[in-house]
Formats: C-alpha cells, sequence, structure tokens
C-alpha cells in the first residue's frame, strides 16, 4: 500500500507556543487512520497543519509523493483533500443547498445534481433541510452537512475532526457508520480525529496518540484498544 | 404645509442619499468580509471623480460630444482605473498586514487616505475644478404657489443609474457562483479556504468591486455639483462611513438604506432649519440610532468577528 499522506517531523507553532513536536505520522489509500488524544493535545492543529494553516515550521507534509508543506491552504485544498473541520464552520447564513455547492467550488461546479444525490443518499436528512439556512440546523445536521460538503468536492483524502462532539450517541453511531460506508464502498480514504476514543479505534484500521503535540503510541485500532495505558487515560468511564 | 417646497427636498434629497448609498456598499464590504474600515474609501471616491473629469475633458477634446456615449465611455473609464487604485491600495497597505494585530491596517489606511489626497492635490492641483453642466434641464414636477418643483434629467440619471448597479451588484451578490464564494469568504474566511477559495484573490475583489461603485459614485458627484477638489473625498467619505454604520455596517441593503436616510436628513434639515448644522443633525441621528441599536437599522447581531 502506497502512502497517500505522509508527515516527518512536522512542527508546528501558535505564536510563541510549540502546539506539534515532531510528528510522524502516515496515512495509506483506503485507510481509516484516528487521532486521539486529550483537549489540547494539538488533533485539530494537526488537522490544520496538513492544510496549510498555521504551516509547518519545520518538517516535510507530503500528499501523494507532492511536497505541499509551505503550499498556500486553497492549493492543498484542490488536491483532493477536503477537511470537516471543529466546530463544524457551517455557513450559517447560506442554505444547506449553498453550503454544499460550496463544497463543490474546487470542482469546478462539474456534475452538481450527482454530487448532490451522493451526499443526500448518505445523509437524507439534508435532502428535507436543503432550503433551510444552516445556522438553523441542529447540531448533528450541522454536522452531516460539514461531512456533506467536504465530501462535494469528490476527496481522495477527508479530514475529520471530532464529528461526535456534542452529539448524541445515536447520531453519533449515524456519523460513524457513514464513514465506514463511504470507505468500504468507494475507498475514500480518512483521518479522523476524535476525543470518543472507544467509538473511534473501533472503526479505524490504523491508530495514533497525540499527547502534549507529540505522538506517544501507534498501532491497529484494537491493538490500541487493548492497551491498558490507553483504556486508563481515554476509556475509563466512557465506555467500559 | 407647503408640499411642493417638501417634494423638492425629497427629490434632492434622495439623489444625494444614492450618491452616499454607493459609497457606502464599499465601506461596508470591505468591513464585511475583513472586518476592517478602509478608511480610504473616501479617497478612492474623489480619485474617480476626478477620474471621471479627466475623461469627460479628454472625450470633449476628442470630439466625442453626444452626451450618453461620452457618459458611458467615462464610467467605464472612471470605474476601471478606480478599480485598479482600489486594488493596488489593497495589496500594497493592507494585504502585507494581514494577521497582524487589528489597528495595523486601520493606520495603514489613514496613511493611504492621506496618500492620495496629497498625490491628486499635487498632480491636479489644490484649486477647486469646475466643470460645464453636462446634462442640463429638467422637469417640472408641480407649481405651487409660485414655488416650482423640478426634478432634473441629472437627478433622473442619477437615481436610475444607481438603483440600476444596485440590482446588478445585489443579483451578483445573490444568485452567482461569485457571489456565493463572496458570501462565504464574509461569513468565515478561514473555512473558505478549506474549501479551496484563493480568499486573497476574493478579497482583492471586494475592493475592486467597492472601488468601480465609489467611482460611479465619483461620476454622480462630478455631475451633480459640477465642482469638485482634492478634498471631496474626507467628507464623503465621512458621511457614507456613517451611512454603512446607521444602516448596519456589512449589510448591503443596510448600506443604501443608511445613505439614504443621511441623504435625506442632511436635505431636509438644510431646507428647514439651517444648513450650517446639516451635518450635526446627520451625525446626531446616527449616534440616536446606535444608543438604541447598537448593530445600525439593518445590521446582525454577531456582526463582531473574533
Amino acid at each position: 500500500m502506497t502512502a497517500l499522506l505522509s508527515l516527518s517531523g512536522v512542527t508546528a507553532f501558535y505564536g510563541a507556543i510549540q502546539a506539534l513536536r515532531g510528528i510522524d505520522l502516515t496515512v495509506r489509500r483506503g485507510e481509516i487512520v484516528t487521532l486521539i488524544g486529550a483537549n489540547g493535545a494539538g488533533k485539530s492543529t494537526l488537522m490544520m497543519t496538513i492544510c496549510g494553516n498555521p504551516r509547518a515550521r519545520t518538517g516535510q507534509i507530503l500528499h501523494e509523493g507532492q511536497d505541499i508543506t509551505q503550499w498556500p491552504t486553497h492549493r492543498i485544498m484542490r488536491r483532493g483533500i477536503a477537511q470537516a473541520p471543529e466546530g463544524r464552520r457551517i455557513f450559517g447564513r447560506m442554505t444547506v443547498h449553498e453550503n454544499l455547492l460550496m463544497g463543490a467550488e474546487v470542482a469546478g461546479r462539474t456534475d452538481i445534481p450527482d454530487r448532490l444525490e451522493q451526499v443526500f443518499a448518505l445523509f437524507p436528512r439534508l435532502k428535507e433541510r436543503m432550503t433551510q439556512r444552516g445556522g438553523t440546523l441542529s447540531g448533528g445536521e450541522q454536522q452531516m452537512l460539514a461531512i456533506g460538503r467536504a465530501l462535494m468536492s469528490r476527496p481522495s483524502l477527508l479530514l475529520l475532526d471530532e464529528p461526535s462532539l456534542g452529539l448524541a450517541p445515536l447520531v453519533v453511531r449515524q456519523i460513524f457508520s457513514a464513514i465506514r460506508d463511504l470507505n468500504r464502498a468507494t475507498g475514500l480514504t480518512v483521518l479522523l480525529v476524535e476525543q470518543n476514543a472507544y467509538q473511534a479505534l473501533r472503526l479505524a484500521h490504523r491508530g495514533y496518540v497525540l499527547v502534549n503535540g507529540a505522538i506517544t503510541m501507534a498501532g491497529t485500532g484494537a491493538e490500541l484498544l487493548a492497551r491498558p495505558e490507553i483504556r486508563a487515560a481515554y476509556l475509563e468511564g466512557g465506555h467500559a | 404645509m407647503d408640499y411642493a417646497y417638501a417634494l423638492q427636498q425629497l427629490i434632492n434629497g434622495v439623489t444625494l442619499g444614492m450618491i452616499y448609498g454607493l459609497i457606502a456598499v464599499g465601506y461596508t464590504m470591505v468591513y464585511g468580509i475583513i472586518g476592517m474600515i478602509n478608511f480610504a474609501h473616501g479617497d478612492i471616491f474623489m480619485v474617480g471623480a476626478f477620474l471621471s473629469m479627466i475623461a469627460l475633458l479628454g472625450l470633449a477634446a476628442l470630439g466625442i460630444t453626444w452626451v450618453p456615449l461620452a457618459l458611458a465611455l467615462t464610467l467605464l473609464f472612471a470605474a476601471a482605473i478606480t478599480a485598479l487604485y482600489g486594488w493596488t491600495v489593497e495589496r500594497v497597505a493592507y494585504r502585507p498586514l494581514r494577521g497582524s494585530f487589528r489597528l495595523a491596517p486601520l493606520i495603514s489606511a489613514i496613511g493611504m487616505s492621506i496618500t492620495l489626497q496629497n498625490y491628486v492635490q499635487v498632480s491636479q492641483g489644490a484649486r477647486v475644478k469646475p466643470i460645464e453642466a453636462v446634462i442640463p434641464g429638467g422637469i417640472q414636477v408641480m407649481n405651487q404657489g409660485g414655488f416650482t418643483v423640478e426634478l432634473s434629467w441629472m437627478q433622473i440619471a442619477i437615481v436610475a443609474t444607481t438603483l440600476a448597479i444596485l440590482a446588478v451588484f445585489t443579483w451578483l451578490v445573490k444568485r452567482t457562483p461569485l457571489g456565493r464564494t463572496m458570501r462565504a469568504c464574509e461569513q468565515d474566511l478561514k473555512m473558505a479556504s478549506l474549501l479551496g477559495i484563493d480568499t486573497d484573490r476574493t478579497i482583492s475583489l471586494t475592493f475592486v468591486i467597492g472601488a468601480a461603485l465609489a467611482a460611479v459614485a465619483g461620476l454622480m458627484f462630478l455631475l451633480y455639483y459640477g465642482v469638485i477638489d482634492f478634498y471631496i473625498g474626507f467628507i464623503a467619505g465621512i458621511k457614507a462611513f456613517t451611512a454603512a454604520v446607521l444602516g448596519g455596517i456589512g449589510s448591503l441593503p443596510g448600506a443604501v438604506l443608511g445613505g439614504l436616510l443621511i441623504g435625506l436628513i442632511e436635505v431636509f434639515w438644510s431646507a428647514y432649519f439651517s444648513v450650517e448644522y446639516k451635518d450635526v443633525a446627520a451625525f446626531s441621528i446616527l449616534i440616536i440610532v446606535l444608543i438604541f441599536m447598537p448593530t445600525g437599522i439593518l445590521g446582525r447581531a454577531e456582526v463582531e468577528k473574533v
């Protein structure tokens, strides 16, 4: 299997504060890889650094063999990388339809109806809400919209930042099963950031654990789930 | 009641309000997208007025005197070159400061304002420049007790052109992919870039459109008043800024509404109270409105950007 995305020795800063310390990470084509860690560990920063905002200060980010480390965000996103970012960032004063169209901007706005149908097949709720403003959706619907918007560009790599945050367990299950279906059906590669470690590790082929901006553990989902230190730090209390 | 007199003031006020509204759109768009007040925008309007004058005189020298053609060419020329000024100002004075502290581009904008004023003062001279009336005459609407209400062709042209341009512009923002991109950038610049949008390009475009609309306002100001100087951008800029804030900064219909209100307040105050205090009246209304509606008449509650 070839690496779709690989990071080596990536560091990133917010002002004087170092947020990432020498990150090495690989995502292979067709994989679901998860990144788990506590609040403030640098998970979202890592997702944003892949997208060039903030740019990596040192180290290298390769996408399909191309060095994209110093590229501006919009160019990176035109390479078939899409992100449903932390906090969803729905355009609240645009309709659901317009939000989805924004996702297809990079695709040169071609075969829009097809793309819309695919998203609606995955999240039928969005179709019902099509003419509603993004800001009026519930949290779960907004998350669906954020993922749907990212999928509109038909990415080869989907970055998902905490899709389960603040959602009811039922909705989380729905969203996670949508991700699994997509991965199986289309071979979509997913890098998933989660605090909900149990669900994420069960879904993912492999996982990384991020602590204080550095990767401390890596392995398959099952391996990590079995590690006692993972259980102690991320699973106890949540799911036994 | 003296309806005729009031009607005349209404006509004058609406005309003036249209000019303010056109300038205000530029303030409000730039604020909407990058959260800064472009203090040089009034001077961009002034540059537009000067370019219009140069074009009109140049066309007259070339023998193109058929008014509709001359005006259309002037409009195109002034809008294009002024847009270039707007683009350059953003590129030179604001973009390098993006990501800097919040006041930096504001200070830079004041610098650009002074630069443009001095540049025009030096290159065009400090004296007031008059032009002949390009569209003379008008129609008499009514006559009451010896007072004739006149609606000049010029006023009709100003109002009609402004409404047409605003209609096209509204359609552009609301209905086209380009407009959608602009709205996306206005709502969340970071997310827009995550969707592959070149946000720097969209910001440049905002300045270009704002400057082009200011150039239209500049041409109308020139035609309406017949005199311009290098300092007209300051007062008109402050008024249009007031209009944008009054209407709710960040809101496009708000900018036009605010412009109309400022124009009407100014004209009616001058007509019924005193000309000297017209600016005081306009700014007082602003203060009163802001006390009760801090985000302006059509403003949104969540305008403040983080």
